[in-house]
C-alpha cells in the first residue's frame, strides 16, 4: 500500500548503470527508481557495491555506463551544475567526516551560509533548530572531537539537514560506532523517516530496515539480486544468496 | 617522545663503565697534548715550566683534565633532567667562548668608532638581513600555496610548470641562482638591482622547498573532508580556503619555521651582490683593519641570537595550534 502512494514521483532513477575500478566491475547494469518520500535500505555482503552505488547518486563516484537522473538532472562527467544537485542530496558517512576545526554550530552553519548564501543569523537559527531535532542543542559550541561517536554522527545528520535536502543518503552510518551508541543514531534516523524524508540507507541494521523501509534492496557482486518489501524480504526471500545472507546476519 | 616507565641503571654509575671512560678520556687528553695550553700554565707549580716538563708534565696535565672531565659528568648525572640540560648548555657555551678566546682577539675593536662597529652591524646589517628574509619568506609562502595547489591539480600545464619549477630551483645551488638572476636578467633587458634580485633568488629557492611542505600538508588531510565538503556542494576554492588549509596549518607551521630560520642564514649568500647585510658588513668592516675574525664572530653571534629568538617564536606558535587541535 505504501509503495503505491509513493509511486509515480521518481526523484532518482538509474538506467543500466555500470562502474569499473580498473578491471574490477563494481556495479553491473543497475536499474532502479526511487520515488519521493520513499525509504530504501540497501544491504548485502561487503564488496557487493552498495556503498559505490549510493556514492554514485551524488557523483562522489563516477559511473561509466548508463544514466543516473536526480530531480530530472542527469549526472555526467561534464556537468557544470553538479553542486546544485549535491546541495539537494544530504549525505551521512560512516566516519562522520565533521570539520574538526569548526564547532558543532559552525559545522551546521557552513553549508547554508557559504553555499546557499543564507545570512549568518538565519543559518544559526536553522542550525540550532536542527541540533534540537537530533537532540544535542547543548553541544553547539563544542568541537567534534569533544563528542562521542553517536553524538558526532547526529551532528553530521543535522549538518546535512541544514541544507534542507530532498534526499538523504546514509553510507553505513552506524558501522563505526560503539554498540551502545548505535541506537541513538538509529532513533534519529527513524524520526527523520517519520517526518517524510526520502532516505536511502546502506546499513546492516535489520531492525531499522524492518521498521522504516518501504523497500529493501539486496546486492551481491555489483548486482541487485532482489528487492522487496521488508515483510516479503525477511519472510519469503527469493534467491539462495539472500537466504544465506539473512541466515548469517540474523543469528 | 615516549619515555619508558622502566628506569634502567645509569651507565655512568657502573664502576666498569666509569673506569673505561676515564681511561679513554685520559688517552684522549694524552694524545692531543694539552701541556702548552692554558691548562699547562695553570699546573706549572706542579710540573714546572710547561715547555720543559716532558712526559711527566704531559701525563699530569692529561690526568688532571681527565679527572675534572669525568668528575664533572658524574656530578651532573645526579642532577635533575632540567638542571642537567642547563649545566651542559652553560658548559658548552663557555667551551665555545674559550675557543673564541684562544684566537687572541681584540674584542674592544667592535665597540670603537663613531658610530661603533657593532651598532653599524645591527642598525644597517641586521636590519637589511631581516628585511630581505621577511620579504622573501612572504613571497615564498605565496609561491608555495600556488605551487602546492598546482602540484595537486589534474591540470597538466599547472602540474608540469610547478614540478619543473620545484625540480629546477631545488636542483641548483642557491649561490648559483643568485648569480643567474642578478647577471642573467639584464641579458634579457631587465635591469635589476641587487636587493630585488637577492629577494627574487631567495623567494624562488625557498618557494620551491615550501611548495613541497604545503603539498604534503594539504595531502595529509583525510579524503573524507573533501568528500563531506563536496557532498554539501562546496566548490574547490571554498573547500581549500575554509576546510583544508585551516586544518593543514598546524602541520605546515613547524617545517615552515625551519625554512624561515634556514633562509635567514642563507640570506648571507646575497652578500656576493654587495648588499649591505650582516655578512657583507662583517667582511667589509673587518678586512679594512685586518680584524676579520672579530667582525665575523660578531656576525655569528647576531645570527645565532636571531635564530634562537625565532625558535622560541616557532615553539610558541606550535603550542598555540596544538591546543586548538
Amino acid at each position: 500500500m505504501t509503495m503505491n502512494t509513493k509511486s509515480g514521483n521518481p526523484v532518482i532513477s538509474l538506467k543500466g548503470v555500470s562502474k569499473w575500478y580498473g578491471d574490477f566491475q563494481a556495479l553491473k547494469d543497475i536499474n532502479l527508481t526511487i520515488n519521493l518520500k520513499e525509504k530504501i535500505v540497501i544491504c548485502g555482503p561487503s564488496g557487493s557495491g552498495k556503498s559505490t552505488l549510493i556514492r554514485c547518486l551524488n557523483r562522489l563516484e563516477a559511473h561509466q555506463e548508463g544514466e543516473i537522473h536526480v530531480s530530472g538532472i542527469e549526472l555526467h562527467e561534464t556537468m557544470k551544475d553538479v553542486d546544485i544537485v549535491r546541495r539537494d542530496i544530504g549525505m551521512v558517512f560512516q566516519n562522520f567526516n565533521l570539520f574538526p576545526h569548526l564547532t558543532v554550530l559552525e559545522n551546521c552553519m557552513a553549508g547554508p551560509n557559504w553555499v546557499r548564501g543564507i545570512d549568518k543569523d538565519e543559518a544559526k537559527e536553522r542550525a540550532v533548530a536542527m541540533l534540537k531535532q537530533v537532540k544535542i542543542p547543548e553541544q553547539a559550541d563544542k568541537y567534534p572531537d569533544q563528542l562521542s561517536g553517536g553524538q558526532q554522527q547526529r551532528v553530521a545528520i543535522a549538518r546535512s539537514l541544514c541544507m534542507q535536502p530532498k534526499v538523504m543518503l546514509f553510507d553505513e552510518p552506524t558501522s563505526a560506532l560503539d554498540p551502545e551508541m548505535v541506537s541513538e543514531v538509529l532513533d534519529t534516523m527513524v524520526e527523520l523517516a517519520n517526518s517524510g524524508m526520502t532516505m536511502i540507507c546502506v546499513t546492516h541494521e535489520m531492525g531499522f530496515a524492518r521498521q522504516v523501509a518501504d523497500r529493501i534492496i539486496f546486492m551481491a557482486d555489483g548486482e541487485i539480486v532482489e528487492q522487496n518489501t521488508p515483510d516479503e524480504f525477511f519472510n519469503n526471500p527469493q534467491s539462495d544468496r539472500t537466504k544465506t545472507f539473512l541466515d548469517q546476519i540474523l543469528i | 617522545m615516549f619515555v619508558d616507565t622502566v628506569i634502567e641503571d645509569k651507565s655512568l654509575h657502573k664502576p666498569a663503565f666509569l673506569l673505561g671512560l676515564s681511561i679513554a678520556v685520559l688517552a684522549f687528553f694524552f694524545t692531543f697534548n694539552f701541556t702548552d695550553t692554558i691548562f699547562g700554565e695553570f699546573l706549572s707549580p706542579v710540573i714546572g715550566n710547561p715547555e720543559e716538563s716532558g712526559f711527566f708534565g704531559r701525563l699530569v696535565v692529561s690526568f688532571v683534565l681527565a679527572i675534572i672531565f669525568v668528575l664533572n659528568l658524574l656530578l651532573i648525572s645526579f642532577a635533575k633532567l632540567k638542571i642537567q640540560i642547563l649545566i651542559v648548555w652553560i658548559e658548552l657555551f663557555f667551551l665555545f667562548l674559550a675557543f673564541a678566546y684562544s684566537f687572541d682577539l681584540e674584542l674592544a675593536y667592535i665597540f670603537i668608532g663613531e658610530p661603533s662597529k657593532i651598532w653599524l652591524m645591527i642598525s644597517k646589517g641586521l636590519f637589511t638581513t631581516i628585511y630581505i628574509s621577511a620579504v622573501s619568506i612572504a613571497i615564498a609562502t605565496a609561491i608555495a600555496i600556488v605551487g602546492a595547489i598546482a602540484k595537486l591539480s589534474n591540470n597538466g600545464f599547472a602540474y608540469a610548470i610547478a614540478s619543473f619549477y620545484t625540480s629546477l630551483f631545488r636542483g641548483l645551488p642557491l649561490l648559483l641562482q643568485i648569480y643567474l638572476i642578478y647577471m642573467g636578467l639584464p641579458q634579457l633587458g631587465f635591469m635589476i638591482d641587487a636587493i630585488p634580485s637577492g629577494i627574487a633568488a631567495l623567494s624562488l629557492c625557498y618557494g620551491a622547498y615550501m611548495t613541497e611542505i604545503f603539498r604534503a600538508g594539504i595531502q595529509s588531510i583525510p579524503k573524507g573532508q573533501w568528500e563531506a565538503s563536496r557532498a554539501l556542494g562546496f566548490k574547490f576554492g571554498l573547500i581549500l580556503r575554509k576546510i583544508i588549509l585551516p586544518q593543514s596549518i598546524p602541520i605546515i607551521v613547524p617545517p615552515t619555521g625551519n625554512q624561515f630560520i634556514a633562509m635567514l642564514k642563507d640570506s648571507s649568500l646575497v652578500s656576493v651582490l654587495g648588499i649591505w647585510e650582516l655578512m657583507f658588513m662583517a667582511k667589509k668592516i673587518g678586512s679594512k683593519d685586518f680584524n676579520n675574525l672579530e667582525m665575523l664572530l660578531t656576525a655569528a653571534m647576531i645570527y645565532w641570537a636571531l635564530t634562537i629568538i625565532l625558535e622560541i617564536i616557532q615553539a610558541r606558535i606550535e603550542r598555540k595550534y596544538q591546543q586548538k587541535a
